[in-house]
């Protein structure tokens, strides 16, 4: 019984030891999922999912603890992506995706203190203190964080019009067909 | 002349004869012409007129901007009424930047450019420049900027300039009207054209259902040994640059590639009369030809319309309606659009405006798949619709791309042949709509990865060098204390 008792007890240690070695040589440098999500998220760190970036958005869609719905500017593109990876099936036809927006500043109502500009992750803004500002479409993501800030709201947040050349057929009507 | 077979195609009741002996007639001028900005691939173009301004016929209204880009002309003289937002002739509906101009009924033109004396003796760039001052996009229906192809003999090794006459669409009569009846202007046009391009040799290609059109053509290019005319048979989309190409050198055309890497490059005979017009007598584009047709049109014509023509009154002049219309297709009935209502204007890529009623449309409820294979056996591209569809239908837009889905060029013979009437090439429009945009997505998505990066490296700079610049400070602080404490010493400041 004590033999039995001790062999245990030596065979418990012995392994613990093994294993904690181990995982000290083997050890992952962060979660390899983790960083595949982030890579398909936009990051720009605009916060509006509720994380303080796409870092920690990513880990808690690693954990499951994030819907793939979460990015606004991403939009239904980035849902797609994200549910894929993750192998989820979520329902985007649901998902209420307002469509990509951009920041229009009505120069009339600006004052010129680059609030907007500091917080704008991406660059989008032109002009100097006590000027105009505007944005630059091309660079605007839609976050809505300048607009935000702006304490004249001279930002207005616009749905990115669909031009004739992006415009496409909708889906048709899919029955039980194949 | 040899002719190759074409793989697949099928054989739609033409009904042809609805048109093909109605002689073009001009159209007289409407009250007022709506000129789109963007009639073209490519981006639109710039008005350098506003409202109120007086022009003249064949001024410049819009400046082609960009890479790829074509000018808009004023069809006639008349009032600059406005600038603004109309309805496009496309299946969305949805509207575009539009140039209104009221003619003054005097249809006074503006100064032209001289003609070229000798376009023979003119350099290629010349010609180039002139076809795309005025303003001639291809008018076979895809509106591609005709002096961009013009240009491909820079990168390519050019033999043959191929002039697209088969007009496989049903209904569609205008190029057969145009060769028919004015074919040495199409000659002379794609002589210039071959020129520019530095083909020795012109084939024109005619589908065998028209045989006046092509005695015309033959008898027009019979003193130019370097053009051969000839006959390709009736089978939709013959009219195809690909297909025409394949009838014609045996040769496929690989996907992602242009018929100029096989050393052809094709034309439609309405944008080489228009190039005639311009080399010729400067004229820019200004009108085309279009057929007006179906069912529903109290009388089907050939058309010379005025570019801006609203479709209602094009359907005016042909007597109206005589029954309301299931459908208003704009361009032939497999590979047409419809369009949203007949407000819309007449555009370069207009080539006809049919009035289907129910029975010619055919609507028929959609069965399951019976696995028949009949639309892999017809797919020109050689293409698998029922496999392609499928994955579609289960939201594998991935799956549908890896079979090619975007080498589909929506001809639609798989719709017309399914037995269970399953819209197959509405599957692919979608497909390849939601693939487009997916492409366009990652791209955004890529840009402000950067932008976002760019900025982060450029702060963590600022910082650091805000950082040294107070380090620095400090020292010299520390220094400038120890050289007042100790004002001998100067070799410590
Ligand atoms: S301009 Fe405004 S909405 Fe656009 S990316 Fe910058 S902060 Fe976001
Ligand atoms: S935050 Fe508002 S007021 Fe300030 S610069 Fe930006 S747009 Fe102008
Ligand atoms: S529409 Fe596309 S898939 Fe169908 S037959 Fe034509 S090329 Fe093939
Ligand atoms: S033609 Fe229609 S029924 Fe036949 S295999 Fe294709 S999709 Fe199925």
């Amino acid at each position: 019984m004590l033999l039995a008792v001790g062999s245990l007890v030596a065979m418990g240690a012995t392994l613990g030891t093994v294993l904690g070695i181990a995982s000290r040589y083997l050890a992952v440098e962060g979660n390899p999922l983790e960083a595949e999500l982030l890579a398909l998220l936009p990051g720009a760190q605009c916060g509006q999912c509720g994380f303080v970036g796409c870092g920690q958005a990513a880990a808690a869609l690693a954990r499951g603890e994030a819907p793939v719905t979460l990015c606004p500017p991403g939009g239904k593109a980035v849902a797609e992506k994200l549910s894929k990876k993750l192998g989820v099936k979520a329902d985007l036809s649901e998902h209420e995706d307002k469509g990509p927006q951009y920041a229009f500043v009505q120069e009339d109502l600006c004052i010129g203190c680059l609030r907007c500009a500091n917080e704008c992750s991406t660059d989008a803004f032109i002009g100097a203190p006590k000027q105009v500002h505007t944005v630059i479409r091309e660079n605007c993501h839609g976050c809505a964080k300048c607009f935000k800030v702006c304490p004249t709201e001279a930002i207005k947040m616009c749905a990115v019009p669909v031009t004739l050349g992006e415009w496409h057929w909708e889906k048709p009507g899919s029955h039980e067909l194949h | 002349m040899k002719i190759f077979p074409v793989r697949g195609g099928i054989h739609p009741d033409y009904r042809k004869e609805l048109t093909s002996e109605k002689a073009i007639v001009p159209m007289p001028l409407p009250r007022k012409l709506y000129l789109p900005l963007q009639q073209h691939i490519g981006a639109p173009a710039e008005p350098v007129v506003k409202s109120g301004d007086m022009v003249k016929k064949g001024q410049l209204l819009a400046r082609a901007q960009g890479a790829v880009s074509a000018s808009t002309h004023a069809p006639t003289s008349g009032r600059i009424a406005d600038v603004a937002m109309v309805t496009a002739p496309h299946p969305s509906g949805l509207p575009q930047l539009t140039i209104m101009l009221e003619p003054d009924g005097k249809d006074e033109w503006a100064e032209l450019p001289q003609p070229l004396a000798d376009p023979f003796a003119a350099s290629s760039q010349e010609i180039r420049e002139r076809v795309a001052a005025a303003g001639i996009v291809g008018l076979g229906g895809a509106t591609f900027p005709s002096a961009i192809k013009l240009n491909l003999g820079s990168q390519n090794k050019l033999e043959t300039l191929l002039i697209n006459g088969a007009e496989c669409e049903p209904y569609l009569t205008c190029d057969d009207r145009v060769m028919r009846e004015y074919a040495a202007e199409v000659i002379d046009g794609a002589r210039i054209m071959a020129h520019a391009l530095g083909t020795a040799k012109i084939v024109v290609g005619i589908e065998e259902n028209k045989p006046q059109a092509m005695a015309a053509m033959s008898q027009a290019a019979s003193a130019f040994p370097n053009i051969s005319v000839v006959g390709v048979p009736v089978q939709y989309p013959m009219g195809s640059e690909r297909h025409l190409t394949q009838a014609i050198t045996g040769l496929e055309t690989p996907a992602k590639k242009l018929t100029a890497e096989l050393g052809v490059v094709v034309h439609n005979v309405g944008t080489a009369r228009a190039v005639h017009h311009a080399i010729r007598f400067g004229r820019p584009l200004l009108s085309r030809v279009v057929t007006v047709s179906g069912g529903a049109v109290t009388e089907g014509k050939n058309i010379d319309v005025p570019l801006g023509t609203m479709v209602s009154d094009l359907v005016a002049f042909c007597g109206g309606l005589k029954e309301p219309p299931r459908r208003i297709v704009n361009g032939g009935p497999m590979m047409g659009q419809p369009l949203p209502s007949l407000e819309v204007p007449v555009v370069k890529g207009t080539s006809g405006i049919l009035a289907l009623t129910a029975d010619e449309v055919n609507e028929r409820d959609t069965q399951p798949c019976i696995r028949c294979g009949s639309c892999v056996t017809i797919c020109p591209c050689g293409l698998v619709p029922v496999e392609m569809a499928a994955f579609i239908r289960k939201d594998n837009l991935d799956g549908a791309a890896k079979l090619g889905v975007m080498d589909c060029f929506s001809c639609g013979s798989c719709s017309y042949v399914c037995p269970s009437h399953i819209p197959l090439v509405h599957f692919f429009n979608y497909a390849k709509g939601r693939l487009n945009e997916a492409e366009r997505d990652k791209r955004k998505l890529e840009r402000i990865k950067t932008l976002a990066e760019t900025r982060t490296t450029r702060l963590e700079q600022q910082a650091q060098a805000k950082k040294a610049a107070a380090a620095a400070a400090a020292a010299a602080r520390k220094a400038a204390a120890a050289a007042s404490e100790n004002p001998d010493n100067k070799a410590s400041v």
